[in-house]
């Protein structure tokens, strides 16, 4: 397990100013590669979510996830890497085509099950959301349109429940 | 400290529901964590801190140093020689900005120092106000944790917390910084019974089936060494160490901050490892087939090249801070908990063991590698021989705080220290300037020890400010200057490294004795061997503050030195 490959961690913090600049600071800090971090509410208040992919070795993600501990305001820390979750993502893609190669886009995003949520006479947006190879793959499979912009939310994650003894710290 | 882990009470259940001032909840908070010296500069946004400081006068000494990274730095050696909280405090912008390497300084050594600052008000905040800068921003990644605190009735809670996470845990140091408006409102909040920090929970004892598992591994060890480092100190287990290594006829070997955690005048203790550690104790890490980390971090100074330490050997790593587990050494049995708690769980588990072929190697390097022998020098005091003056003179009662260089190696090589908390310096950052402001701390944590400050003329010169300090607050420390007219270590390395490129490394120095003399301060200066005792002994008579400008020879090196990259295999020792 000397690879690299992504993480996802999945962390709970207490919703106070500047607890963002903490985790953001640490990953700096200690070179983790951040490929993306996704931030709203949990299901408590007070609390929120973030879900962070992380890039590096297993040991590398160990000590970020020992390291994010650390942080006071940090109540727990999970690595769903591997473990039965289900992780989504959202992207939005802008993509100019023109009236003739709609119909195109429009079936390969149906393959997907994207979704075209907008329409000008020069471009139309897709909606797509899935597991980020998901995305991937579709933005591969689109290349021949030339895409005017992305906008991709980053991977959340949660847990399946049948899911065996918890990764992290236990909640207190 | 860390051994009450647990929850602290903030001691001010009995704290009246009339209001006060956020000045005032300070002062409470500090008095409930028993800390009685604040160490400071005021300034704007910090004036109405200062204006509760004079109503609690006869409660909180406050001492007025003269530039505030001398707080900082006099704070930590107040924590550390009494395993309480240092307290420190700034205006905002420029004052806070000056205490920053103090925060480094402490987060690196693991030491509980509560900073205030002050902040300008409320409504200035983010409108690059006069003094205004984003000191929480600056303080994040160096301190344990930081509050801006927006409301005064959230000031008791956090004050209370503020010392709760500074000394429990692996301590370090916490920032709170607070509007010169929040200063001035008042509340009639008080702290919560218990502190209550849901995402921080230390561990306490260590993991019985780990615990079960180190016994096995050390007893099953034929040559074992106990590295021993700054967790003894901070959880208070030198005692427990002492059982250790005796029971299980065990050597200790101990980094920088682990020096004195046991005594070094010990058959089993082996002195200092690491870079400018002894040679025998490095040898010894070379051939042990079993690590016992004690509350130490792995330091890279103290390891030096990974493959070279204790190949093959077995690791057992005990320390509170999870995240120091693993990181440097792969660990065969990682442990997270207080060190006391969890050495007390263990002892009962080690057999006495009979491991003379081991000690009896050991002895050998020691024999063939004296790596303390002071060479002869007719023409010049050596540097060494000053510390080991201080030794004699002192009956090695004195506490040593020494700063940053080639006299931080010499002040932990020639004194040997017998308890803990007699040796201080910081290890991990290194801050030049250190030594004499933290002597101050150590001194003002209990004025009946002897505190001698060893310092290199470069490093006094960066706060040799606080003279006025020791002067006009009479502050009874020695301070002994290794005057060697060098950046020291700096020469030293161009010496080994850059053939003797020699830049930047001359100090063309004043003259210190009339320096201290302008300050008020009694001031020698000695270039001969027999001035230089006399002026210590004089010292250590002398009811006051005394700064000794001691001559020494200009070139002495410290040895043994493994040149960073190498493996022990390399090390220099002294050729005389
Ligand atoms: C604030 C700071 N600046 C620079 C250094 C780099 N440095 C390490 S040792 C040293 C020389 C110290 O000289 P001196 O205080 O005279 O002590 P000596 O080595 O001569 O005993 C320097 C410049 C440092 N550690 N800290
Ligand atoms: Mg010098």
């Amino acid at each position: 397990m000397n690879g690299t490959e992504t993480h996802t961690l999945v962390a709970t913090v207490a919703d106070h100013p500047g607890v963002l600049t903490r985790v953001a600071s640490l990953f700096r800090r200690r070179g983790f590669n951040i490929a993306s971090l996704a931030v709203g509410h949990s299901e408590e208040p007070g609390y929120s979510r973030m879900t962070i992919a992380v890039e590096g070795s297993a040991e590398e993600v160990k000590q970020c996830e020992k390291q994010l501990y650390k942080l006071v305001e940090v109540v727990s820390v999970r690595n769903l890497t591997g473990a039965p979750a289900v992780s989504r993502e959202l992207a939005m893609i802008k993509v100019r085509v023109r009236a003739t190669e709609r119909p195109g886009l429009a079936e390969i995003t149906d393959i997907f099950r994207g979704e075209i949520v907008d329409v000008s006479k020069t471009s139309m947006i897709v909606q797509m959301t899935g597991a980020q190879s998901k995305i991937d793959r579709f933005l591969d499979v689109i290349t021949e349109y030339p895409i005017e912009e992305i906008s991709r939310t980053g991977v959340i994650a949660i847990a399946r429940d049948d899911v065996g003894p918890r990764n992290g710290r236990a909640r207190g | 400290m860390s051994a009450t882990n647990g929850q602290s009470t903030n001691g001010s259940t009995a704290a009246p529901k009339t209001p006060r001032t956020g000045g005032e909840v300070v002062c409470d908070a500090m008095l409930a964590a028993g800390v009685d010296v604040i160490f400071g500069m005021p300034g704007g946004a910090s004036l109405p801190f200062y204006d509760s400081l004079y109503h609690y006068q006869d409660r909180i000494r406050h001492v007025l140093i003269r530039h505030e990274q001398a707080a900082g730095f006099a704070a930590n050696g107040y924590a550390r020689a009494t395993g309480k909280v240092g307290v420190a405090t700034s205006t905002s912008g420029p004052g806070a900005t000056n205490m920053v390497t103090c925060m480094a300084n402490d987060i690196m050594d693991s030491v509980g120092v509560v900073y205030i600052t002050g902040q300008v008000a409320r409504p200035a905040i983010g409108s690059d106000a006069f003094q205004e800068a984003d000191v929480t921003g600056i303080s994040i990644p160096i301190t344990k944790h930081s509050y801006l605190v927006m409301d005064v009735d959230d000031l008791p809670r956090v004050m209370s917390e503020a010392f709760h996470l500074a000394s429990t845990g692996r301590p370090g140091p916490v920032h709170v910084d607070i509007p010169k408006d929040v200063f001035l409102e008042t509340t009639t909040e008080t702290a919560p019974d218990q502190v209550n920090l849901r995402g921080y929970r230390p561990s306490k004892v260590g993991n019985a089936r780990m615990v079960r598992k180190a016994a096995e591994v050390i007893n099953a060890s034929e040559r074992p060494i106990i590295m021993a480092g700054h967790g003894i100190d901070i959880s208070g287990a030198a005692e427990e160490l002492l059982q250790l290594a005796t029971r299980g006829s065990i050597p200790v070997v101990s980094t920088l901050h682990g020096v004195g955690t046991f005594p070094e005048t010990h058959p089993l203790s082996f002195g200092m490892l690491g870079m400018h550690g002894l040679a025998y104790a490095n040898f010894s890490m070379r051939q042990t087939d079993c690590i016992i980390g004690l509350g130490t971090r792995f330091d890279d100074r103290a390891v030096g090249k990974e493959d070279e330490f204790g190949p093959g050997a077995k690791v057992v790593h005990i320390d509170i801070d999870p995240a120091e587990i693993g990181k440097v050494l792969e660990t065969d049995v990682p442990i997270v908990g207080d060190l006391k708690l969890t050495l007390q769980k263990l002892l009962p588990l080690i057999e006495s063991r009979d491991r003379t072929p081991w000690l009896d190697q050991m002895n050998g390097w020691r024999r063939d590698h004296p790596s303390l022998k002071i060479p002869d020098s007719p023409d010049s005091v050596l540097p060494q021989e000053v510390v080991r003056a201080i030794y004699d003179i002192s009956g090695g009662e004195a506490r040593v705080i020494a700063d940053v260089g080639q006299n931080q190696m010499w002040a932990s090589q020639h004194f040997w220290y017998e308890r803990p908390r007699m040796f201080f310096s910081a290890g991990g950052l290194g801050p030049m300037g250190y030594a004499l402001p933290a002597a101050m701390g150590v001194k003002l944590a209990d004025e009946s020890q002897d505190v001698w400050c060893v310092t290199g003329d470069g490093g006094l010169l960066i706060n040799i400010q606080e003279f006025n300090t020791l002067a006009a607050e009479g502050i009874n420390v020695k301070v002994a200057v290794l005057n060697n007219a060098h950046l020291g270590m700096i020469r030293q390395w161009q010496e080994f490294f850059y053939e003797g490129r020699y830049m930047g490394a001359f100090l063309d120095n004043p003259d210190f004795a009339k320096v201290a003399q302008a300050f008020g301060l009694h001031g020698v200066g000695t270039s001969s061997r027999d001035e230089m005792k006399d002026a210590i002994a004089m010292a250590h008579e002398y009811d006051g503050p005394v700064v000794l400008d001691l001559h020494v020879d200009r070139v002495e090196n410290v040895y043994p030195m493994i040149v960073p990259g190498t493996g022990v295999n390399s090390v220099i020792e002294d050729p005389r």
